[in-house]
């Protein structure tokens, strides 16, 4: 099961990223884990978070510009070398992360990582003959 | 046609007509009016003088300057009595200027809106909603008139407040709306925003009154496309009377002139010699029956073209091209000539992009520096960065291979540009030379 992330435009510029987070925070939404991606100019802020459709819901009423992507979720071990395995797999399928971040929180002895692909279904189908786990959504926001 | 009789008056008619009211116009203004005697004395040029429509080169052009220099009431050629009422441009740009009218300028101003509308298919079976400003500015109370004088049903809801300018197009069955350009854009942002249920195909609305600033043709495919309405071109300007001085006929290929009441010339803004038709340049204009604010060669800056071409509408009024630009809005950067609209054009061609934009020039050190905010709505954004920026060189790149120079492209959160529900702010100028 894929995982949703809701990605946000966000100037960069003092005021701006906590402009997006009251309006999530008034909108009762709760942040799993996030990154930005930043230039001079403005930054992408990517979050899972427990409601994206609401939470695009509430910055969109507010004129603020988002959208909603498909993101794997991979649990890997916490362990050296478990990243470097995980990627090997894409690679030799020449299949390109476009960009990943990992979460802040362990799962027991599992560090979760998120990867952003062209072409999802080809990494999915990649991870599964290769015997590693999917998170799903609902196992990371815990409900 | 509202007046066939003047708007399909063989050209040759027309001409003699035109010379007959520049005589009177031109003996009106040099009679009761101190100013103009004074002008037209200095250049040595007399009424008397005015024996063909070539004479009109002998006669001195008018500038926004003089009309500032004779703040308020100095231009004014009848008695204050006379005068029943009074309009005002905004003066952004230094004094204000303040135009009259006699009773019998209303009327007139009235009849060419009215012929304005008619020539958009409109009859007195149409409900007009007037959503330009009623006060000072020309465009409310313009089009109030006009749409009176033709007998349609007249909604005199002002600009602003989207959300009832919605809800009468629906209650009152409005066919067609008045308003600026970039206030029509701003209608259908809102509607996909935040009234997705509202579907201007279950409404009776099939045209939009568009003007009071200068718009480009892909303008009005985005507006037609995204409203499913005709946008029809309004001209004006409160010098001459407001708006109605040219508009869009069903042909949409350029505006007639009213011309048995604006006389027109291209001239060459830089030497002020009258150019042959057909030729681009800044249109001057002289109001043959204007009685208590006439215009004696007003030097518009408006940048177009003049031409006859045996219109379908029947028509046999002179066309203006859609006004490319100003000549005082005119940006030279770096030595290149560059109009707002033609900034428009490039970011209109690159998918997406809507024209909520700005222009800020400033200069550094000895280089003028160039940068255009784009606003970022849905459509373009992505969470890859890598999208993001190729927008941003895909429009700087069309920036140098179309305008001839480079500049900086910011893009900015929606809502981030000052859009006023009149006319936009499209270009900051903070170079002080």
């Amino acid at each position: 099961m894929n995982v949703t992330q809701l990605s946000v435009f966000v100037e960069n510029k003092p005021g701006h990223l906590q402009g997006v987070l009251k309006i999530l925070g008034e909108a009762n939404i709760n942040i799993v884990t996030l990154t930005i991606a930043e230039t001079s100019d403005f930054g992408i802020l990517r979050m899972i978070v427990n409601d994206p459709e609401n939470g695009a819901k509430a910055l969109r009423d507010n004129h603020i510009t988002c959208s909603i992507t498909d993101v794997l979720a991979i649990e890997i071990d916490d362990k050296p070398g478990s990243l470097y395995r995980a990627i090997e797999t894409f690679s030799r399928r020449q299949l390109n992360i476009e960009y990943m971040y990992a979460f802040t929180e362990k799962r027991q002895d599992k560090a979760v990582m998120i990867f952003r692909f062209d072409d999802i279904e080809a990494a999915k189908q990649a991870l599964a003959e290769e015997g590693y786990g999917i998170v799903k959504r609902i196992d990371i926001i815990g409900e | 046609m509202f007046n066939k009789e003047f708007e399909a008056m063989p050209l040759k008619k027309m001409k003699e007509l035109q010379l007959e009211r520049l005589r009177w116009a031109t003996g009106h203004a040099y009679k009761n009016n101190a100013f103009y005697k004074k002008k037209f004395d200095a250049a040595g040029f007399h009424p008397d003088q005015l024996k063909t429509l070539d004479d009109m080169k002998r006669v001195p052009l008018l500038t926004k300057q003089d009309m500032r220099d004779n703040y308020p009431f100095g231009l004014f050629c009848v008695p204050m009595d006379r005068v029943v009422r009074v309009h005002s441009s905004s003066g952004t740009t230094g004094n204000a200027t303040v135009v009259g009218y006699t009773k019998n300028d209303v009327g007139v101003f009235a009849e060419v809106v009215a012929r304005c509308l008619a020539s958009y298919g409109a009859t007195e079976k149409d409900v007009i909603q007037v959503a330009y400003g009623y006060g000072l500015f020309t465009g409310g109370l313009g089009l109030h008139y006009g749409s009176e004088k033709l007998g349609a049903m007249t909604i005199p809801i002002s600009g602003g407040n989207t959300e009832r300018q919605l809800m009468l197009i629906k209650d009152f069955g409005t066919t067609m709306i008045a308003c600026t350009p970039s206030y029509m854009l701003n209608i259908a942002d809102y509607i996909e925003k935040k009234r997705p249920d509202f579907k201007i195909k279950d409404t009776k609305l099939r045209a939009g009154i568009l003007g009071a600033e200068p718009w480009s043709e892909n303008m009005r495919k985005e507006i037609e496309h995204r409203l499913g309405i005709d946008a029809y071109d309004i001209y004006g300007l409160s010098e001459i009377i407001g708006p109605g001085v040219s508009c869009d006929c069903s042909e949409k290929s350029g505006l007639h002139v009213f011309e048995d009441h604006f006389y027109v010339e291209i001239i060459d803004p830089e030497t002020g010699d009258i150019l042959p038709e057909g030729s681009k340049g800044e249109i001057v204009y002289t109001t043959l029956t204007k009685e208590a604010f006439p215009a004696i060669r007003y030097r518009s800056r408006d940048i177009t073209r003049l031409y006859h071409d045996h219109c379908k509408c029947g028509r046999t009024l002179v066309k203006m091209e859609k006004v490319s630009g100003r000549s005082d809005d005119m940006l030279i950067i770096r030595g290149v000539n560059v109009f707002p609209s033609q900034i428009e054009s490039v970011l209109m061609e690159v998918e997406g992009t809507e024209p909520h934009y700005q222009i800020i020039v400033d200069r550094k050190g000895a280089m003028d520096d160039v940068e255009v905010m784009v606003e970022v709505s849905e459509k373009i954004f992505s969470d890859e960065l890598k999208v993001l920026d190729g927008l941003s060189k895909k429009i700087s790149d069309r920036f140098r291979s179309v305008l001839g120079i480079s500049a900086k492209i910011t893009l900015v959160e929606p809502m981030t540009i000052a859009r006023s529900e009149g006319k936009a702010v499209r270009v900051v100028d903070k170079r002080k030379i």
